[in-house]
Order: structure tokens, then sequence, then C-alpha cells
């Protein structure tokens, strides 16, 4: 159990805990199930948080792991599937400029791998050795797995512009 | 000449991208880039493409954090503690020095034996600090602007008239309210709900440093002893408080405590006037 320090800690991350959430979750309901998960796991497993290491990476690490096992126990591991219910009612727009709303609509439609790599390396600004460490994974698949997203976006908003009547940018594709 | 510069491949240039790439080889990389047009493109299109993922990250603003997300880690702390192994956790708290605190020293209690002693309310004030005080745009639920409502709001669900006293003259204007969850009462049923809503005034100085006053009223038979003024240390605040008139406060900020001191004896004078 964490002590009423830790308890004050584990608060500060909250905010930062519900903006990544939203980003990996889609909508906002779904990522305070997730936070709220998250901080029960951590105060369970507090005493397996070494002090004095980064207690977000901690957390970050736990959520990734309940957010893949509810990808995994929902039998969506297919891209469709979560494409159809990133698109789905549950998912929440947030009020965002035209570019940024593509932007959103290309995360949703990455496999949650993908997501949480370009996510927590784009977004949240972790190292790619940091990013292995939360993920569990090697640093060679990080970087692959980044490889991977950063082209699967760069296609998809340049399909979504070829899409939209006046192409301002002329994008090269292959 | 070129294919002796050439990058080891994808992972230096995302690296490039990412601000990653180790120093000794960016100039290498620059070189690369001028005569590789496709893989300056690229670069581009990642570097613009990190750039926007950062702006939804920015965008994607979560709001005021529920009560429920607040309560599932109290929850946890407090189920799971005995009195016993709080105590030597608050020994973790540090005692400063503060005006009423003399009479206490000379008692020459061990300092863990005050520490412990630190109500539970304190506590919960200063988690409510450290969860609210750093939100950038919601910081209060109900704002300075509609004040009179805000104090009547809170005067009727903690059951007193509270007031939220001005604390200009020491460069700190409101910036508003809210109500939050408190203790639940022992030994009473439905009305707990209601004798344990706490309120929360918080005040900005022109650095944007913020303090916020937190109030909690004892229902009848339950009211503490009263305190002289003492404080808490804690992680990311300090505390002010004391019991008066079957009241708690706790005035919390990250401010040198002897400007906090200064402004809980405002409060103070302001509340209980002469």
């Amino acid at each position: 159990m964490p002590s009423a320090e830790g308890v004050e800690q584990i608060l500060a991350h909250i905010p930062a805990l519900r903006r990544y959430a939203r980003l990996l979750a889609g909508d906002a309901a779904g990522a305070d199930d997730l936070v709220q998960d998250t901080l029960e796991r951590a105060c369970v497993k507090w005493s397996l948080w070494k002090p004095g290491t980064a207690l977000r990476a901690w957390l970050m690490t736990l959520m990734h792991n309940l957010y893949m096992n509810r990808v995994r126990s929902q039998g969506r591991d297919d891209d469709h599937d979560i494409l159809d219910e990133s698109c789905g009612p549950s998912h929440e727009p947030l009020a965002l400029a035209p570019d940024l709303m593509d932007l959103e609509r290309a995360l949703a439609r990455l496999s949650p791998p993908l997501r949480t790599v370009l996510l927590l390396v784009s977004a949240e600004e972790y190292t790619y050795a940091e990013a292995a460490e939360i993920l569990q994974i090697p640093i060679g698949t990080v970087m692959s797995r980044l490889h991977r997203a950063r082209e699967a976006v760069r296609l998809s908003m340049s399909g979504a512009a070829d899409a939209g009547a006046p192409a301002p940018l002329h994008l090269v594709k292959r | 000449m070129t294919e002796i510069d050439v990058p080891a491949g994808d992972d230096e240039l995302h690296a490039f991208v990412d601000g990653q790439l180790d120093a000794t080889r960016v100039a290498a990389m620059l070189r690369y880039l001028q005569q590789h047009p496709e893989a300056a493109v690229r670069a581009a299109h990642w570097h613009a493409q990190r750039m926007a993922l950062r702006r939804l990250h920015r965008a994607a603003e979560p709001g005021t954090t529920p009560g429920a997300l607040i309560e599932t880690v109290m929850r946890r702390r407090r189920s799971r503690w005995n009195p016993w192994t709080q105590a030597a956790a608050a020994v973790l708290l540090t005692v400063m020095g503060a005006a009423g605190m003399q009479a206490w020293q000379q008692t020459s209690h061990a300092p863990a034996t005050l520490a412990a002693a630190a109500p539970q309310f304190v506590q919960d004030a200063t988690v409510a600090y450290t969860v609210f005080a750093p939100e950038v745009r919601h910081p209060v639920e109900v704002t300075a602007q509609e004040e009179a409502h805000l104090v009547q709001w809170l005067s009727h669900r903690l059951g007193r008239t509270l007031a939220a006293p001005d604390l200009q003259g020491q460069g700190f204007h409101l910036l508003g309210g809210r109500l939050l969850p408190g203790e639940p009462v022992q030994g009473t049923t439905t009305a707990a709900i209601d004798a344990a809503a706490r309120a929360q005034f918080m005040y900005e100085d022109a650095h944007g440093r913020r303090v916020t006053l937190y109030v909690a009223v004892f229902p009848p038979g339950v009211a503490s002893r009263e305190t002289a003024f003492r404080s808490v240390k804690s992680a990311n605040s300090t505390a002010f408080y004391w019991v008066d008139d079957g009241c708690g406060y706790a005035l919390n900020g990250d401010v040198p405590a002897s400007q906090l001191q200064h402004l809980a004896s405002a409060v103070y004078d302001q509340l209980f006037p002469k």
C-alpha cells in the first residue's frame, strides 16, 4: 500500500495519465476506466515500485499492460476491428483543427502496439530506451514499430489529403 | 564518397527526427539528407507528424480530475491502513516551526508524535492541493466571478456560514473554489455524506503561485480540540492548519513557509476578528 507520500505522488501524475490514455483509448470514458484500473493496480503493486526510479514510467507500464489485456480480451487484435471500433459511436473526437482531426483518425487506425510506441516517443517524448523499458520489449522492436507507425500515419494522412477535393500539397507517394 | 556518409538506415533517420541522434552523427546526417532528397522529404514528414502529435497531445486536455479517480487511490490507502502504520508513515512529514508552536516544543514530545497527529483533514487538504493546484484550465469548479454564489453554495453544503478571505493585500487574488468529499463520519448513516463535505478556496499571486484554503466542518461531538497554528511539510507543499469553533482549516501552498504563515495569519484575522 502506498504511504501518504506515495499517494500524493501518484495523484500528481493523474492529469498526465489521463491525457495519454485519452489518445490511447480514443474516448474519454474508456480513458478514465483505463486510468482507474491503472491506479488500482498501482496501489496493489505499490511494493514493487522501486523508490528513486521514475514513477510516471512505472505507471505507464502498468497502464500499457492493462490496455493490451483489454484489447486482447476483446478479441480485437485485428487492425480492422480496432478501426471499426474506434470509428464507432463510442469514439468521441476532440474539438480539433482539421489537420489534427485527420491525425487523430490516423492514430485510431493504428494497431495498439504501433500506437503506443508512436505516442510514447512523439507525444510523451520518451527516449527509445525508456519506451522499450515501459513496453518491456527490445529496443529494436521499438524502432521497427515506430517506423511502421510513422509510415502508416504518413500514408494515411496523404490519403486523406488526396481525398479532400483540392489537395494543396503534392505529397510523395510510393 | 557519399557512401561513406550513408547513415545506418531508418533508425538513424528516426533518431534525427526525435532529437536522439548521437551528436557525432548529426553532421553526416545533414550531408546525407542534402544528397538524398527523398529521405529528406520523409524526415520532414515524420518531423511534421511529431509536431502535430505533440499539438494533439496538448489538445487532449482531460479537464478536471474526477473525484472517483482520486477516491480510488485514497480508498486504498485508508482501507488497508491501521492507525499505527499511518503514524509510522507520518514520521515522513517534517514538523516545521510556526507561530503557535513554541508552546508545543516546550512539551518536549518527539517530533514524530506531532507529525503523527497531523489530522486526517490536513492530509486530505494536502492531497486536494496536489491534485488541483497544478490544473491549468480547471483549477476551480466555481470561479471568483461568482464569488457570492460560490460562498453560498459551499456554506449550504458544509452546513456552516463560510467566507472566502480577501488576500489581495498579501498579493493573492481569489480564483474560486470547489466542493470536495471528506472522511465519511463514523456512526452515522445516510447523513454522513453531507457531513463529510469539504470546501477548497484557491488563490493565485502575480507569479502564478497558488495557495488553497481547505475547510472541514466537524459534526457536533466529533469536534477536535482547538489547536494553535501548526504546520507540516510534505513532498509538494507546506500546510498551516488550525482547528477553531468546530472547523478545521488548512492553508496549503508551495511558497516559503514564512510567507504561508503570514497568509495564514491574515486568513485567521479575517475569519476570527478580535
